[in-house]
């Protein structure tokens, strides 16, 4: 197959990669980049767990192919904390309020709550749960993820 | 879970795109949003021999005014139209569903046109745009047509589109004056697909009386389904419970064919459908009365 040369940012650094037109975008984050923050669920746009940032809008990228980013900025989770020893504070708050317990989900509901709170810092309740309703979590019930969010809302 | 091997086309202009579909044709895919194409191809339910990507061609991605309706360009996203002030001001109906659209994140990828062209018989647009008598232009190389909505559909995620044909952009006509819409739908959760849902329009004379009125179903059938009868019976007349209670049952029961899947029994669909019926219509009244 035809192989394209690619180029993007992401997390704010450049990237030149060649790939095949048929890789996923959340295959080459993790397998071609290293970024395995970004974790696969079901491929199939349903759980949100691959989402991230495409031109600052929160996609599937399990849903995109990575010859589609060729000249974009994305971000994804490992561009959100500070520094090594920092977190955002959306990732403080997920601490503090125990938003995560296996925490394969977090990423896709950080990515997908940084954009929505940019625009919208004081959402109420039903806000945020329809903010999170394209993310799925097994593990915590929701409820510590909605506190996290109205957390980090009140500061 | 991966795609199969495919070419990968990203032509910069609609002449290209029309040029490569009318070369490759019935082995080609259209890749708009790829928020109903790419997890097919991820399952390899679809193994296109070639891809043409049109996120690279300018000129489908619009919204405009003109004194003949609203033109909605293809390739406009689906979060797109949903935030568009003029689309809020031309065409409630459409501004009001927008968000039943599966979530966020999916339409801030996902296109209008490809969300009609997909015609997957669950999907809100396609539903709106029957109720809305939404005209489509589909073009192909060195010639193009207008479709009415209601001659779009044919089956189950199927449509008058030929192999070598792209949906370009949409027409919503003018609102006429005493126009009322309104929109509702039930899913298991917000941003499924519905079960049922059914999309309104109606136009009222000034004391009130209906003058016009289509009833539009999605999930109850292969394609959406206007409910002839049940909007008939609303012409003529004023919106009094009983009408409204008649209409439901008399669409509900017999104007809809859905079927039962794991979520929910056909017998419970048609429950559902005679509730949204009453309720749209309920909503369409409290309306009328602003
Ligand atoms: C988790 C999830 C939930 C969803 N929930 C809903 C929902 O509740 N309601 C709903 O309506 N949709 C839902 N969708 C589907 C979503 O709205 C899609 O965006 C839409 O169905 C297809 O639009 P697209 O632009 O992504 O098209 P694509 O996926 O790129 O294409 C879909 C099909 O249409 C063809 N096509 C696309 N554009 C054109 C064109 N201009 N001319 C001719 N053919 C074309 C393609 O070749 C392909 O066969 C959901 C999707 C996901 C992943
Ligand atoms: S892996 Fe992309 S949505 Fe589940
Ligand atoms: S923390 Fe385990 S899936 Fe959400």
């Amino acid at each position: 197959m035809s192989q394209q040369t690619i180029t993007l940012t992401v997390n704010n650094q450049v990237y030149e990669r060649t790939v095949e037109p048929r890789l996923l975008l959340s295959d080459f984050l993790r397998h071609e980049l290293g970024l395995t923050g970004t974790h696969v669920g079901c491929e199939h746009g349903v759980c949100g767990a691959c989402t991230i940032l495409f031109d600052g809008a929160a996609v599937r990228s399990c849903l995109m192919l990575a010859v589609q980013t060729n000249g974009h900025e994305l971000m994804t989770v490992e561009g959100l904390a500070p520094g090594p020893d920092k977190l955002h504070p959306l990732q403080q708050a997920f601490h503090e309020a125990h938003a995560l317990q296996c925490g394969f989900c977090t990423p896709g509901f950080l990515m997908t709550l940084l954009p929505f709170l940019q625009e919208n810092p004081h959402p109420t309740e039903a806000e945020i749960r329809e903010a999170i309703s394209g993310n799925l979590c097994r593990c915590t019930g929701y409820q510590h993820i909605l506190e996290a969010v109205q957390r980090v809302s009140e500061q | 879970m991966k795609p199969a091997p495919f070419v990968y086309l990203a032509p910069s202009t609609l002449t290209e795109a029309l040029a490569l579909l009318h070369q490759h044709g019935d082995e080609a895919k259209i890749l708009a949003g790829g928020q109903s194409l790419i997890p097919v191809m991820n399952f390899r339910l679809a193994q296109p021999s070639h891809l043409i990507d049109l996120n690279l061609l300018h000129g489908l991605d619009f919204i405009r005014a003109e004194v003949d309706g609203l033109h909605i360009g293809a390739m406009t996203r689906q979060r797109t139209v949903e935030r568009s002030p003029l689309v809020a001001a031309l065409a409630p109906l459409v501004h009001e569903t927008m968000p039943f659209i599966a979530h966020s994140q999916i339409r801030n990828r996902g296109t209008f046109g490809g969300s009609i062209a997909h015609a997957d018989p669950a999907a809100e647009l396609p539903a709106v745009a029957l109720a809305l008598n939404a005209r489509l232009r589909l073009q192909k190389q060195g010639s193009e047509r207008w479709l009415a909505a209601a001659e779009f559909f044919t089956g189950l995620f199927a449509t008058d589109l030929s192999p070598d044909e792209m949906l370009t952009e949409v027409l919503i006509p003018p609102t006429p004056p005493g126009m009322v819409t309104a929109f509702m739908e039930f899913a298991r959760r917000h941003g499924d697909y519905a079960l049922v849902g059914v999309a309104a329009a109606l136009t009222f004379t000034p004391d009130h009386t209906c003058r016009e009125a289509r009833l539009v179903y999605l999930s109850v059938g292969e394609i959406p389904t206007l409910a002839v009868q049940a909007s008939a019976m609303l012409v003529g007349e004023k919106l009094t419970d009983e009408l409204i209670a008649t209409a439901a049952h008399a669409a509900a029961s017999e104007e809809i064919e859905p079927s039962g899947d794991i979520h929910a029994t056909a017998a419970y669909k048609r429950h559902l459908a005679q509730v949204l019926t009453r309720r749209v219509l309920q909503k369409v009244r409290e309306r009328v009365g602003d």
